[in-house]
């Protein structure tokens, strides 16, 4: 049952990457790579689940981490052009 | 007793999957940004987490049930989260949405 898993995780990075390789935008992209890191947590689980070796786990841990901070890291560099908030976006609404 | 626990778990892995899949078609598919944001965050979260929960029912009680436990949290206290600071910075940088069917798409930048 762990391969019917895996072929439906695989069949969905494909179709993700299918959207990242498009053209319509930065928020798009963003978007199918934060969904394609979040698939590929499962897949680093699900095969430490099928080759018996467990301590997958703590790789698929710690890239879920790492998705979460690129996404909103690449957010923040996308708004203010930098990493620190010294130069404010003076257009912007403030929030 | 183990077998029930086994249909329960490969049902899960099932369901989970297939929740996947559909959640990557929606992403494809649907017409604006938002709708695609709302398809890929909230399908994507609960495919995550029934999958999950059928490894979980496979690994017993032990130290990897507690490893699970904590990728099910992260994946479901940070997903939601990413969903809406995308859509907020989306809404932010105009962005508009697609709000009734009068022929004009969306902006996508």
């Amino acid at each position: 049952m762990f391969i019917v898993a895996m072929v439906g995780i695989l069949l969905g990075m494909l179709i993700v990457i299918i959207r990242a390789l498009s053209v319509h935008g930065l928020y798009d992209r963003l978007l199918a790579v934060n969904t394609f890191g979040t698939l590929s947590v499962l897949f680093i689980a699900v095969f430490g689940f099928m080759i018996g070796r467990t301590d997958f786990l703590d790789i698929a841990l710690l890239y879920a981490l790492i998705n979460f901070i690129i996404t909103v890291g690449i957010l923040k560099f996308c708004k203010y052009s930098s990493m620190n908030n010294n130069d404010r976006d003076v257009s912007e609404h403030s929030p | 007793m183990s077998m029930i626990l086994d249909v329960i778990s490969y049902v899960s892995l099932l369901s989970g999957s297939i929740f996947l899949v559909i959640g990557s078609i929606g992403l494809l598919r649907f017409p604006d940004f938002f709708t695609r944001l709302h398809a890929a965050s909230v399908v994507d979260t609960l495919g995550c987490l029934l999958i999950i929960f059928g490894l979980m029912l496979q690994a017993g009680f032990s130290i990897i049930l507690v490893k699970l436990m904590l990728i099910a949290m992260l994946v479901l206290f940070t997903s939601p989260v990413a969903a809406h600071a995308l859509a907020k910075a989306a809404l932010y940088s105009g962005l508009k949405p697609w709000l009734n069917n009068s022929g004009e798409q969306s902006s996508n930048l």
